[in-house]
């Protein structure tokens, strides 16, 4: 074997295992972590449960480690609410951000494609400031006596202050707001690549423009509105700083939820098994995401 | 049968399609210009030109999908101003053949059917009628991307015949079949165009397909149409050059005309020493005036022996080229004026005694009647 097949199937060996490696050092080592201080109990110590891993004693380390925690998600329904609501929020949010998202992109996608970079850059503008702050502005607009109540008061829609700072309305506001250009981005990838005969061929056929839309643009555009929605509900389930900001104290998120058992409550292992709740709250959609997209390239081979 | 098919010879048919004076503008450029046309019931029409010749924007308008800046157009009794192209009883069939690639073949060819609120039973019934007439029904639950090139050709044409349509309109239907593909598909085009009794609208790049096919050719140039008429008379009778260069090969030699003897035109060039005789008897010239003669390759003669005395038509030069195609020979002809004339000979033995050779002199020559007079 000469040096340079060597090399080559060194490389070709190597460079898939990048990806892999990543996922190894920075998503599963830590993920095992979490589920292994689920299994624990808390302690006054430091680090705060208990048994902490030893090498002189695996056998007792593992007897030590039970279920109590999940046990207790389970007793209390404050968790189940809270999982029920951040994944109603997140559902309605993504519907909101499809409404929104898709009329924009659509519009993107048509534009003369001399603006279509421009339109793309002035989508993504926004990530040039933190995101934090750009929630805290939300609280200037949305509260009682700011920007939005002004405005309305000032052109007669309305007399009295708007009461939507610490609502879900400003929950949905800030999540639309936050998340638009997650939706818009793969949503204007798929409908950009329409081949405009198409709509064409519909017309022709007898198809009026908005029968020939819901016939043709949507299903076409399925996988940008799929990936585009995934990319908004995942993280809108788990997301913690807008309902903080933005929602009331009666806007259960389990973002929340898990951030109080952290910190309020200083319980790592309950907090921890939230955490894997959650995970398995958002990987069931991927999964039969995936499942579907299988099988719709199943039967188009 | 067919030869008898000649609906724009009698004064009083009626046409099915009519184009009046129909103007179309992009911005500054015009893409159809002025153009008035009649297209009759049952025929296979062909619009035919370069590319940007304005033939695909004309159909386009009759499809709906462009709107006249002026003029009119009407389909049987029908202004068709302002029908949008869901209305019209035309349907088209597009050259990348836009099928819908999340539709399965049967779902493609049903979806317009769908539109018209059809049963389901009748619209099976129509696919299945459709998938045979060209031959695709073990392909009915395939998917486009599934699909050979000539198979979705055939997808595309039967989802625009299965409405029956009026009219059946096909932009560039062969240009993405191969070569042996192509000629096939054009007699069952034709044959397909036969048994429906359809009107069929054939844009094309390609003379070829077009004399094939055509009942009538309408050839275009910018924006305008400069001939309509049946293949023969279009390669025969071409009225103007660019119609003689662009449909065939041609020999082109310019020259003045000297006057009228027995009812036949001379007419001097520096090709030939004696004028050249031409019988193009519909011309109407006058002494002097420049003319360019249009001889096909096929319609001269190439000969190496000297012609007799009383010959006519006859020019020399020297064998610059000489291609086998198999069934023609073409001989690339130099004259003294460097002039290159393409004199064509059918191979119709398999053996030829001492053959025409390289560089060798030779003389062509050609019959009065076989050159057709263009005036400038």
């Amino acid at each position: 074997m000469t040096d340079r097949t060597l090399t080559r199937r060194l490389s070709a060996g190597l460079v898939p295992a990048v990806p892999y490696l990543w996922l190894g050092v920075l998503f599963l080592v830590p993920f095992l972590i979490v589920l292994k201080i689920s299994l624990s109990d808390p302690a006054v110590a430091q680090p705060p449960y208990k048994p902490v891993f030893e090498w002189s004693d695996i056998a007792g380390f593992f007897s030590a480690l039970d279920f109590e925690n999940f046990i207790l998600l389970t007793e209390d329904d404050l968790y189940f609410r809270a999982t029920i609501s951040s994944v109603r929020i997140a559902a309605v949010s993504t519907l909101l951000l499809l409404l929104v998202g898709f009329p924009i992109a659509y519009g993107m996608a048509r534009a003369p494609e001399r603006y279509r970079a421009l339109l793309v850059a002035a989508i993504i503008l926004p990530f040039w400031t933190s995101f934090l702050i750009r929630i805290y502005a939300w609280v200037a607009i949305l509260k009682p006596e700011g920007l939005l109540t002004q405005v309305l008061v000032a052109i007669g829609l309305i007399s009295e202050p708007l009461d939507i700072l610490n609502t879900e309305t400003a929950v949905y506001i800030g999540i639309v707001y936050a998340y638009l250009p997650f939706m818009v981005l793969p949503l204007f990838a798929t409908l950009e690549k329409m081949d405009d005969t198409l709509l064409e061929a519909a017309l022709d056929l007898g198809s009026t423009p908005w029968r020939s839309f819901w016939t043709i643009t949507v299903p076409l555009a399925m996988p940008g509105i799929i990936a585009g929605s995934l990319l908004c509900f995942i993280p809108a389930v788990g997301e913690f700083v807008i309902p903080d900001l933005l929602g009331g104290s009666e806007t259960l998120m389990i973002g929340r939820q898990l951030w109080s058992e952290f910190f309020s409550n200083r319980d790592w292992p309950l907090a921890s098994a939230v955490a894997i709740l959650l995970l398995i709250v958002l990987v069931v959609p991927i999964v039969i995401y995936r499942d579907v997209e299988a099988r719709r390239l199943e039967a188009h081979r | 049968m067919r030869r008898s098919f000649a609906p724009w010879v009698k004064p009083d048919a009626k046409p099915l399609i009519r184009f009046e004076n129909v103007t179309k503008r992009f911005g500054d450029s015009t893409a159809v210009d002025h153009l008035s046309l009649n297209i009759f019931e049952g025929e296979f029409f062909c619009l035919l030109g370069p590319s940007g010749c304005g033939k695909t924007t004309l159909m386009r308008m009759l499809a709906g999908f462009e709107t006249p800046t002026k003029g009119t157009i009407t389909l049987g009794d029908q202004n068709l101003a302002g029908v949008p192209p869901y209305r019209r009883p035309v349907n088209m069939m597009f050259q990348s053949y836009a099928l819908f690639p999340h539709m399965s073949v049967e779902k493609n060819i049903a979806f317009g059917l769908k539109q018209d609120g059809m049963s389901k039973d009748q619209i099976a019934d129509r696919v299945g009628e459709m998938l045979r007439l060209v031959q695709l029904e073990k392909l009915a639950r395939r998917y486009p991307s599934q699909l050979s090139g000539g198979q979705r050709q055939r997808v595309a044409l039967a989802r625009a015949l299965a409405k029956k349509p009026k009219v059946l309109l096909l932009d560039e239907p062969l240009g993405a079949l191969d070569k042996k593909l192509r000629e096939e598909t054009q007699f069952e085009l034709m044959d397909i165009q036969h048994e429906l009794h359809m009107t069929f609208v054939v844009v094309t790049h390609d003379q070829e397909e077009a004399m094939t096919m055509a009942d009538r050719i309408a050839v275009m140039d910018h924006g305008r149409i400069v001939q309509v008429a049946t293949p023969g008379e279009i390669y025969e009778q071409p009225k103007t050059r660019f119609i003689a260069e662009f449909v065939g090969d041609v020999n082109i030699i310019e020259g003045h005309v000297q006057g009228q003897e027995n009812g036949l035109w001379r007419v001097k060039t520096s090709s030939a020493a004696v004028p050249l005789t031409i019988d193009d008897p519909d011309e109407v010239l006058h002494s002097g005036q420049a003319v360019a003669i249009a001889v096909r390759p096929e319609k001269m003669v190439i000969q190496r022996d000297p012609p007799g005395p009383s010959a006519i038509n006859v020019l020399t030069g020297e064998v610059w080229d000489i291609g086998y195609l198999g069934d023609w020979t073409v001989y690339r002809v130099k004259l003294a004026t460097g002039e290159i004339l393409r004199v064509t000979r059918a191979n119709a033995s398999r053996f030829v005694e001492n053959p025409i050779e390289w560089d060798e002199q030779v003389y062509v020559t050609f019959a009065p009647d076989a050159a057709v007079i263009l005036a400038e």
